[in-house]
């Protein structure tokens, strides 16, 4: 029996790293590859995951809902409601250095909290949302937590591939020029705005679908299921670790950081419960000192951005 | 009697309010005006300078008010020790790093709070204080030493910024900090003089909320967004701006309770904060922009 757990809880920390890999590889987008500071990382993912949970839950009276859309509908609008909520911001704050960015993210983040907790018409306030469907979940608990792994895997591989295939492209080239020397990519012609902006949402877009991926496996949601700080701080150190610049490296650091904080949890939760909630804010405590050792002494992270060919020779480099 | 109203309700909960933003703001204009960051820690940092001088008032006994200057000085050291650990060797890297550093910095001062004086509020003195009246204005005297507070604050920074040696050192290092160096500013000396009076001013502005309200770990954090409002909303750099700008963000605070619900308080702050940057970036008073 012991065996069977722990290849259950296995399976479950298998598709919550695949879901923080979304994540941090959204990040990567942004800061990795833009230069652009998201520091309201839980809130998008909070609009993606109640998006997709309004669209697709089944009716409860005093909630708007009871749409029961197919679940691929429910992804397409957590992405499309992240992304359109991430456009504004963009508009408003990209204009300037990227502090400004960071500050109107926290903001989104804190707001859309007070949303979920006290609009109860919308998000079911304190009770939150529940039966929420998942895929393959008629099928029984092992196998559906297995369907639903290679599904998120699958969502990974796919993102990973897609987000490599641009980053090939003269596109990737060019966003690497705007973060390296915006006012040398602005004297080449390139709209350093509007580039940002196509980052900053594509980035964004991608947390709203890693919240409904988590969502629709966790079946539930309440506004006490994401910590805000802790959860984008934790996608920080992900990609911060892991590699920023590198997608390698994001999904990396996710692996190794949810590893981490779960296996400290199991042993921190054996504690005797006057310690477990101390340890508890202890463990906050070393992530965010982890986050200073990394800054200090391997800002590149385990795997560092590849340095391209065409950079070790800017004279044959063409414009993109 | 409605226009008593009106200022006992919401222009005197406002400017208090007003007040502690203004402190707070100072200290994160003079960040952002000085070292040219914005400093995400301000928040935290100001829940553990109000814990300290709870901290203070337990060991001691003493009034809360005698507590404040030590909490100041502690935190003074506290800020100057943080930028000493995890932001100086930062210096030579993008801003932006510096920035995620402090990120870190706020998380980690809170996990210290919570793990030292627990998650439940507290306060640093039991008991109902009833107003006193001054001509019809009800004011507690919490609320008027508040008011104060922050008028000694803005004078004697002020004075000191612009009389003293070291205050033209920050001043011209927030000008141009490249010729600064060249007139032989010393620019390491500046950056932990700043440290100390911005510390200070965390201390102070969480106290003060502290005595107004309550304590708890989460309560600076809260802070944040509207002390970044009202800095940006008075202009970078500026201190009087700083004061402006808490003042406007306080009152529409509370006046924005007759149009939206009392939880909403602080989208207002994102609200103004987006506008501002939308419409006029530089702040009412001509700041600085990043």
């Amino acid at each position: 029996m012991e065996l069977i757990g722990l290849a259950n809880y296995a399976v479950f920390i298998a598709i919550l790293i695949g879901i923080y890999a979304l994540l941090s590889l959204g990040l990567n987008i942004q800061w990795g590859f833009t230069g652009l500071f998201n520091a309201g990382i839980a809130g998008f993912f909070a609009i993606g995951a109640y998006t997709s949970a309004i669209l697709t839950s089944p009716h409860v009276a005093g909630r708007v809902g009871g749409f029961e859309l197919p679940i691929v509908v429910g992804w397409a609008g957590a992405i499309a409601m992240a992304a359109a909520i991430a456009w504004p911001i963009g508009r408003i704050c990209l204009r300037f250095r990227s502090d400004y960015l960071a500050i109107a993210t926290i903001g989104v983040a804190e707001i859309f909290r007070l949303v979920i907790k006290s609009e109860d018409w919308l998000t079911g306030g304190s009770r939150g949302i529940t039966g929420i469907p998942r895929p393959f979940g008629d099928f029984d608990y092992m196998a559906s937590q297995l369907a639903y792994l290679a599904l998120v895997v699958l969502a990974v591989v796919a993102v990973y591939l897609l987000v490599e295939r641009q980053l090939r492209a003269p596109w990737g080239r060019m966003m690497r020029a705007i973060r390296d020397n915006e006012h040398a990519a602005a004297a080449m012609g390139k709209r350093v705005e509007a580039r940002r902006l196509q980052a900053f949402i594509f980035g964004c877009a991608l947390m709203g679908f890693a919240g409904a991926l988590f969502v629709h496996f966790n079946r539930s949601i309440t506004p006490e299921a994401i910590d805000p700080m802790i959860a984008t701080f934790l996608i920080w150190i992900m990609l911060i670790l892991g590699g920023s610049g590198n997608n390698r490296g994001a999904i990396l650091g996710a692996v190794v950081i949810w590893l981490i904080w779960s296996i400290s949890e199991l042993l921190t939760d054996r504690l005797p419960t006057e310690v477990a909630i101390q340890a508890k804010y202890i463990r906050v405590f070393i992530i965010g000192l982890m986050l200073q050792l990394v800054l200090r002494f391997r800002p590149e992270g385990i795997l560092p951005e590849e340095r391209r060919k065409e950079a070790a020779q800017p004279r044959t480099a063409t414009n993109a | 009697m409605a226009v008593l109203d009106f200022i006992n309700f919401y222009l005197v909960p406002g400017l208090v309010l007003g007040s502690i933003y203004a402190i707070g703001a100072i200290g994160i204009t003079m960040v952002f005006g000085i070292l040219r960051f914005a400093h995400f820690a301000h928040g935290d940092l100001a829940t553990m300078g109000a814990y300290l001088a709870l901290a203070a008032v337990v060991l001691l006994g003493a009034n809360p008010w005698i507590a404040l200057p030590i909490a100041m000085a502690a935190a003074a050291a506290l800020a100057i020790g943080i930028d000493r650990a995890f932001y100086e060797h930062l210096r030579e890297r993008p801003r932006i790093v510096t920035v995620m550093a402090s990120l870190g910095v706020a998380l980690m001062l809170r996990s210290v709070v919570q793990v030292v004086w627990g998650v439940d509020p507290v306060t640093y003195q039991r008991g109902i204080v009833r107003p006193d009246e001054y001509f019809g204005i009800l004011l507690r005297p919490r609320e008027l030493y508040t008011l104060l507070s922050l008028i000694v604050i803005v004078v004697a920074l002020s004075a000191f910024l612009k009389m003293s040696k070291w205050g033209k050192a920050m001043r011209a290092m927030s000008d141009n900090p490249d010729l600064a160096l060249l007139s032989g500013v010393d620019n390491r000396r500046v950056t932990i003089l700043t440290w100390a009076i911005v510390g200070a001013l965390c201390a102070a502005s969480g106290f003060m909320l502290g005595v107004n309200t309550e304590l708890n770990s989460m309560m600076g954090w809260h802070l944040l967004l509207p002390m970044f409002a009202a800095a940006i909303l008075g202009g970078v750099g500026r201190i009087e701006g700083a004061v402006l700008g808490g003042f406007i963000v306080g009152v529409v605070e509370e006046l924005s309770v007759l149009v939206l619900p009392g939880h909403y308080k602080a989208a207002v702050a994102f609200a103004i904060l987006l506008l501002i940057l939308l419409v006029r970036p530089r702040g009412l008073l001509n700041g600085k922009v990043l």
